[in-house]
């Protein structure tokens, strides 16, 4: 089996992350429930015309694959694989919202178009002229996860030499409404440097895109290696220390391997828990990083995780506003990625330099 | 490549029948399930034919033994019952006792539902059960919790009108690499308001019965249905000394990168998938023995696919057919039942009509079969092909 490296990363965050020769330098601060992504400047990127009518998640999506592949010093890839909790959602819920409203009448087709969920796979290719293989996953938590898993192992079993793999999720308006509702987001703004303090219930919304350009052949843009990803539907809090340890085993590493934990901490005091329990016990003596206080949480909030621990392996630096111990790595090779969102999809990605 | 993935079970439910049975003798015996649509009160409804499926929802969930006041969607409810027959001949009784997943395809999700009770979220609690649902990975949850698999991988794809043919793609390369013993792949899709509309507005919906590959063709009737196939291991079929149904030997999926909505003319896309399934499945064309076309029956669909098969298959395109005319397009799960039909095929020897063909289209000479016939078959290939020039192919073959 052929090893697959990250050769390039691309996102567009509630952080100013578009620019890929800066690393977090300045942060940006919320005190609210819902957080927005730093829009870049579009029209670098897309014509003004065709701007207009685009959703945002195929608007944020065209920067961070551009950067991506532009990072990664190719125009095309053999495959596109994207994840995406609810596609664009926006359009799907103005469509429901002029059914409703018009008596499902004077309906145009661009509204439907765009909420196919696998439009912003889709608008890549068409940009591309990529004829390769063209996924879309939309399973909550592990959208992203699903993709990195298929690009894998097509890389792994030769059908492919080069992937562009993504994660996008767009806030929209009655989407945070209903999930308010329901109690998913945090009824009260709240400083997101004080996320892990809160002690109440639900998230702080949030949105982003993220692309990576996966191959088989390491380049001298190359970030890491990616060793190995799972994605478990459930798991009790009594049995995430068990799997992860079986996981770390299967690529015959043990937790004194691991050089830097990525947690998906996000400020619900009903969930976190699964988090902590591993802090103190399982990761006690192992360097561990947070983030959704800078990037919000979302359905592909992991591909945040993944530019992350990319950024670094790469600059060998984990800047201080992601740290949630004191513990310093002597070294940073081994990155490990744990997630999961409302006790459901867990998930575990683990990278490496190389 | 090589060896095929064994299928161990399958279940269905569309507008031709409840199980897989069912289906199987409403298409050879030219029963269609198309009809007005009774349980959607739309102002269309004198507009369109549909493939609806006859039980509602509570019908299901008495079924199904899920309690009335339960909120799941019709779509979940339809998936859990197709999932519950296909694991019920793979003669699975512990479904976690090897490393088993889910993958299932959906592009309405809960929709059906969400399109209810949009607005009344915001006035009343009653309803909020359904607020989830409006995640399209949420049916697929639903489905796993109801087949009890747990600390699996159980993953949604959503690529429009392959997402089902794309799940069993994904399934059967996961069990080639080893990373699982057995997955339960397909679809499930039911009929709302939202993707009724949406087609309306693209102009391609018959307000008849859908022709396909018939030159007067006017569009395609909207279907509901779920459809999942069971496939395993070589090893658990060996330690369970399981039946093989037939074997997925060929996939490939490819992307048109012509049109967010429309087919290339030639149908680059549609070639360029049925061409990786024959180099995945070391298989010629000439070894196809029967094509399940997509065969939406709108002008654009039949088109190219039409022109594809003719530049895949040259001069030698094998006996081809639609079965869209039986379920209507049932969207992410199109791939899916037509799955379950080709293996029937394989099973029975049997090339299913391509119903209501008269006129053969002016571009070419391709003509569907039309009748019921008897031929032995060995290997079958479907096609489906979904927006975003979202092109698949899966090739089912008698033997490993």
């Amino acid at each position: 089996m052929k090893p697959v490296y990250i050769n390039s990363v691309g996102s567009v965050s509630a952080q100013k992350t578009f620019e890929n020769n800066e690393f977090l330098n300045e942060i940006t601060d919320y005190n609210d429930t819902v957080i927005h992504v730093i829009d870049p400047n579009y029209k670098e990127y897309i014509p003004p015309a065709a701007a207009r009518r685009m959703a945002r998640g195929i608007k944020m999506s065209t920067v961070s694959s551009k950067n991506a592949l532009t990072e990664a010093g190719i125009e095309n890839v053999d495959a596109i694989i994207v994840g995406t909790g609810l596609g664009c959602i926006g359009d799907s819920e103005r469509f429901v919202s002029d059914i409703i409203k018009n008596d499902e009448q004077f309906l145009t087709p661009t509204r439907f178009i765009q909420s196919s969920h696998n439009t912003v796979a889709g608008q890549i290719a068409l940009g591309l002229g990529c004829k390769g293989h063209n996924f879309t996953f939309v399973h909550s938590a592990v959208s992203f996860e699903s993709s990195l898993i298929d690009a894998k192992i097509m890389l792994e079993n030769n059908e492919v030499n080069t992937v562009l793999v993504g994660g996008v999720d767009e806030l929209v308006e009655h989407h945070v409404t209903t999930h308010r509702l329901i109690g998913h987001i945090k009824k009260k703004p709240i400083a997101l440097k004080e996320l892990l303090q809160s002690k109440t219930e639900g998230m702080v919304m949030g949105e982003g895109s993220h692309f990576f350009v996966l191959s088989t052949e390491k380049s001298p843009s190359t970030y890491s290696e990616l060793v190995a990803v799972k994605t478990f539907n459930t798991l009790s809090k009594e049995r995430v220390e068990g799997k992860i340890v079986a996981f770390l085993e299967r690529q015959h590493l043990s937790i004194n391997d691991i050089d830097l934990v990525i947690l998906g901490n996000n400020g619900d005091v009903n969930y976190d828990g699964y988090y902590e329990q591993l802090s103190t016990t399982l990761f006690n003596d192992t360097p561990q990083a947070y983030y959704k206080h800078l990037s919000g949480e979302f359905d592909t909030a992991t591909g945040f995780a993944f530019w992350l621990a990319n950024k670094i392996l790469k600059t060998q630096n984990i800047p201080d506003v992601v740290k949630l111990n004191a513990i310093e790595p002597s070294n940073l090779k081994t990155v490990l990625i744990y997630n999961q969102y409302r006790g459901e999809n867990h998930s575990l990605t683990l990278i490496r330099k190389c | 490549m090589g060896k095929g993935v064994a299928i161990t079970g399958m279940g269905a439910i569309s507008a031709i029948g409840d199980n897989v049975q069912e289906n199987y003798d409403a298409l050879v015996s030219g029963k269609v399930g198309i009809s007005r649509i009774s349980k959607i009160d739309t102002v269309h409804k004198d507009d369109i034919m549909v493939g609806e499926i006859e039980m509602t929802n509570d019908q299901l969930k008495q079924k199904l033994g899920i309690p009335k006041e339960d909120a799941v969607s019709r779509t979940a409810l339809l998936a859990m019952l197709a999932a519950d027959e296909a694991i019920s001949q793979a003669g699975v009784t512990d479904i976690n006792d090897c490393e088993t997943g889910l993958i299932s395809g959906t592009t309405v999700g809960g929709m059906d539902q969400s399109e209810k009770y949009y607005f009344e979220y915001l006035e009343s609690d009653e309803h909020w059960g359904h607020i989830n649902g409006l995640h399209a990975g949420d049916s697929t949850q639903k489905l796993a919790d109801h087949l009890g698999l747990t600390e699996s991988f159980a993953s949604t794809i959503s690529t429009a009108c392959s997402s089902a043919a794309n799940a069993i793609m994904l399934g059967a390369r996961m069990i080639q690499s080893g990373q699982l013993d057995r997955v339960i792949v397909g679809g499930t899709d039911s009929l709302c308001k939202f993707t009724i509309n949406g087609f309306k507005t693209l102009m391609i919906l018959s307000d008849t019965h859908n022709t396909p590959f018939d030159d007067e063709r006017k569009g395609l009737n909207l279907g509901e249905a779920a459809a999942y196939l069971v496939l395993e291991s070589d090893e658990i079929v060996k330690r369970d000394n399981k039946k093989v149904l037939g074997y997925v030997t060929g996939y490939g999926n490819a992307n048109d990168a012509y049109h967010q909505t429309a087919s290339s003319e030639n149908g680059d896309g549609a070639v360029l998938a049925m061409e990786k399934a024959f180099k995945v499945a070391g298989l010629d064309p000439s070894d196809i023995d029967y094509v399940n076309a997509h065969g939406t029956a709108t002008p654009n669909n039949d088109l190219s696919e039409g022109r594809a098969l003719l530049r895949t298959f040259g001069g030698n395109v094998p006996e081809f057919s639609s079965t869209k005319a039986f379920t209507g397009h049932t969207l992410a799960v199109a791939g899916g039942i037509e799955a379950v039909y080709s293996v029937l095929a394989l099973q029975n020897n049997i090339i299913y009509p391509n119903l209501n063909f008269t006129t053969p289209m002016k571009e070419f000479t391709l003509l569907p079969q039309t009748t019921v016939k008897q031929k032995e078959l060995r290997h079958v290939l479907s096609n489906s092909f979904g927006f975003g020039g979202n092109c698949s192919t899966l090739i089912f073959s008698k033997e490993a």
